[in-house]
């Protein structure tokens, strides 16, 4: 009825509605709007509205989920995971991604090189998660790193023929049966001295009749005294027939084969060495005037390495001596940085592409005019390049900084059940605190909001950036 | 991206470069280095699917490249062979068919109507509403997931079709998060289209739908494909929101089923690799297929 009137007052003073004049482009222009509106716009701001709920969204707490947030321990380290994100992530992908890009630009296959680092950014990072998760397998028939480490940590600390698992529990001392005892280095040492022609037996017991047979160990068997020399037999203390006997050397009693000795003064100088037969026997010849000890040095016990746990619960930096808050608070988790290698993997091609864009549209002239003025390659870059490139960066460092703040899905692929506890951020809490074991609302939209405040920022850069433009 | 290149003769260019570059040789040693490191976890995925099931574990997978007889399709024909099971390798591929698609076609269209009424449109407040856009872009999905939950549930209360548990339900909400930045990448690509070539067909008589997809959408066609590229890959690797909106659901998309197979007590990483080839498969084609297409928008929209 109205709507007559308005169009003749509109057609009489020569304008049409702004809305219908519009008509057209509002129309192009709903379909994204609507969908933003009820699905991004309505429930960012719903979000807020149910932090000040209780977990079924049904009576008004106030603050309250937020000082829950602030005083539980596992959305503290969440907290804790995303400074450390924060700190170490962007800063390496930048970095790395600047060195790719400036070493691109001097090679013929730069197309394929890139090709290849910017791959792993279209696979899903649940699948990279889990690759590296196999990568990095504290089980060196398992995780490549590892057997990598392994196989360089040999050459330079090989095990030694009766190796001590400390993993196990196990140490040196318990390996002790009679007639020694061990010292700080890992090593034992016998309890009595011996000059020439005299005799140091040692028993050792928890020595593993695997380990035994595939030295082929045979029988202990005593050797005779000899004069000029100090003489003995290392054995397996341990007789089923009487096992409380390590002092004797019973029938089927085995030598200790291969372990080595070392002949030490009372003031703890090795004078010489050597090594035991298949039944156990040494012999040091032509020794000097004075006691000595025989010592079965460290190596001989050494498990060399055993791998590292990269996503078991150790951490960094282990802080004894605190509260279990400030404990919690201040450690690294080893497992965090076996996550952030794997998102440099992930994500070092993004930073190289824009770095490498940034690169290719530098003037040339102003690098130019530095080479002449006598600048050296390595000023140029840290002087001229670099600074010139500081738009490019802090792209790549900001939109890093906002990924990671939402970092979530290798945190769920990649922790371990020793490591779960120590890997939360706060996008997994938000998950494991609103989804796990049906919908609670109030405390993971508090920590939404909170995500959403730290994210804040980035989003007031962007829109700078882009006004700017 | 904020200079633009001086000298823009490209011989002039290279011959610069080769004066102002040091010696080829070590840089190409470190970066072949580089490009193998980078390779080797790919290559072990690759490697432990076609090993037989029963050699995980007890032999690294490097040992199978010495023998490459040993390699068997094994593990690809018995998760096939299951068929399209719910909660199957096949089953999960097509559930992630049937989720990525639709969202991806869906943001491509409303990001491109939204663009040309963004750019070509002569409301005021477009500025602002261009602005939104791109402040939306960094809000987190977490932000939303709990209210667009209940959102689904009251329109199960109100029309009778509750979309959470359901895969419109996770298309909905990607197509919702894909907008800001598609929006984004098209109007700034639309931006650059010339007025005149639209006034010229205006004048003819062509009305604003004709002028969209006859003369906009044509030449939009690159940003188009970037957009389509980014969104599709996006969709595809995307963990959280199947969690969250398929809770419950027997159709699961590759990633929940990774996740699954994962979080089993005993995770069986023959079918966990193999599942994660076939995953990264189709992105991998895409990516190789149209790489252009994607390095122009990693460059376009470093944003999201």
């Amino acid at each position: 009825m109205s709507g007559s009137t308005i169009n003749a007052k509109i057609r009489t003073s020569g304008h049409r509605p702004w809305i219908r004049e519009h008509a057209v482009s509002f129309a192009f222009l709903a379909p994204a709007a609507i969908w933003l509106l009820f699905i991004v716009i309505y429930p960012t701001i719903d979000t807020v509205r149910l932090s000040l709920f209780n977990e079924s969204a049904t009576k008004f707490l106030g603050l309250t989920n937020y000082k829950t947030v602030f005083s539980t321990d596992t959305i503290l380290t969440a907290f804790r995971n995303n400074v450390i994100w924060v700190l170490i992530f962007p800063f390496f992908v930048t970095t790395i991604g600047l060195i790719f890009a400036v070493l691109t630009e001097r090679i013929r296959w730069a197309t394929a090189f890139k090709a290849l680092i910017v791959m792993p950014i279209v696979f899903s990072t649940t699948a990279s998660a889990l690759v590296w998760a196999t990568m990095l397998d504290n089980s060196p028939q398992i995780g490549a790193v590892n057997a990598a480490v392994l196989t360089v940590s040999d050459w330079f600390n090989p095990p030694g023929a009766y190796p001590v698992s400390a993993t196990a529990g196990q140490t040196v001392a318990n390996l002790v049966g009679s007639n020694a005892h061990a010292e700080k280095n890992s090593s034992i040492v016998s309890n009595s001295s011996a000059r020439a022609g005299g005799m140091i037996d040692i028993g050792l017991e928890d020595v593993s009749p695997t380990t035994l047979a595939l030295l082929k160990a045979q029988d202990a068997v005593k050797p005779q005294p000899m004069s000029g020399a100090i003489t003995g037999v290392v054995w397996r203390a341990f007789s089923p027939s009487d096992p409380t006997n390590k002092t004797d050397i019973l029938p089927a009693e085995l030598g200790l084969p291969i372990l080595r000795l070392s002949l030490v003064n009372p003031q703890g100088v090795s004078v010489a060495t050597t090594t035991t037969t298949t039944s156990g026997q040494y012999k040091f010849s032509n020794v000097g005037t004075g006691s000595y000890f025989v010592e079965l040095v460290g190596s001989n016990f050494s498990s060399g390495f055993t791998g590292i746990s990269w996503l078991g619960g150790s951490s960094l930096t282990p802080v004894s001596g605190l509260g279990q808050t400030a404990q919690a608070l201040l450690s690294v988790p080893l497992a965090d940085m076996a996550m952030i290698i794997t998102y440099l993997w992930i994500w070092a091609g993004f930073a190289m592409v824009l770095i490498g864009a940034g690169l290719a549209s530098l003037n040339r002239e102003v690098l130019e005019a530095a080479r002449i003025d006598g600048a050296k390659e390595w000023q140029v870059f840290r002087r001229v390049t670099v600074p010139m490139l500081a738009p490019v960066l802090a792209v790549v460092f900001v939109t890093m900084i906002i990924n990671v703040l939402k970092v979530f899905d290798i945190v769920l692929n990649m922790a371990s059940g020793s490591s779960i506890n120590a890997t939360p951020t706060l996008a997994v809490e938000i998950y494991n605190d609103g989804f796990t074991g049906g919908v609670h609302s109030g405390v993971s939209s508090a920590i939404a909001v909170i995500l959403f405040l730290l994210v804040l920022p980035a989003m007031i850069m962007n829109l700078k950036r882009i006004k700017g433009v | 991206m904020t200079t633009t290149a001086q000298t823009s003769d490209p011989t002039k260019r290279r011959h610069l470069l080769r004066r102002m570059l040091p010696a080829r040789g070590p840089s190409n040693l470190v970066l072949g280095i580089i490009a193998i490191v980078w390779l080797v976890p790919t290559v072990s995925l690759l490697v432990i699917s076609l090993r037989p099931e029963a050699d995980f574990g007890v032999s690294g997978w490097w040992k199978a490249l010495l023998d490459p007889a040993s390699l068997t399709f094994s593990n690809y024909r018995v998760l096939f062979d299951q068929g399209f099971v719910a909660g199957g390798l096949l089953d999960s591929l097509m559930t992630s068919i049937e989720i990525t698609v639709p969202a991806t076609l869906l943001v491509v269209f409303f990001a491109c109507f939204a663009g040309h009424s963004l750019v070509f449109g002569k409301w005021r407040g477009r500025d602002v509403v261009f602005l939104t856009v791109v402040g939306l872009m960094v809000v987190p999905v977490q932000v939303a997931l709990i209210p667009v939950v209940q959102f689904y549930h009251e329109l199960g209360n109100l029309f009778g079709l509750n979309p959470y548990g359901t895969i419109p339900g996770v298309i909905i909400f990607h197509v919702a998060f894909g907008l800001p930045f598609g929006i984004f990448l098209m109007r700034n690509f639309m931006s650059g289209i010339p007025m005149d070539l639209l006034e010229a067909a205006r004048m003819e008589g062509a009305g604003e739908w004709k002028v969209f997809y006859r003369i906009v959408l044509p030449l939009a066609l690159p940003a188009l494909a970037s957009l389509a590229i980014f969104q599709f890959i996006w969709v595809w690797n995307d963990l959280l929101v199947a969690l969250v909106f398929l809770g419950g659901n027997a159709h699961t998309p590759l990633t929940v089923f990774l996740y699954d197979q994962n979080h089993e007590l005993q995770a069986n990483y023959w079918i966990i690799s193999t599942g994660a080839i076939v995953s990264v498969i189709v992105p991998l084609i895409v990516f190789f297929s149209f790489q252009r297409y994607f390095v122009r928008g990693v460059l376009a929209g470093a944003v999201k």
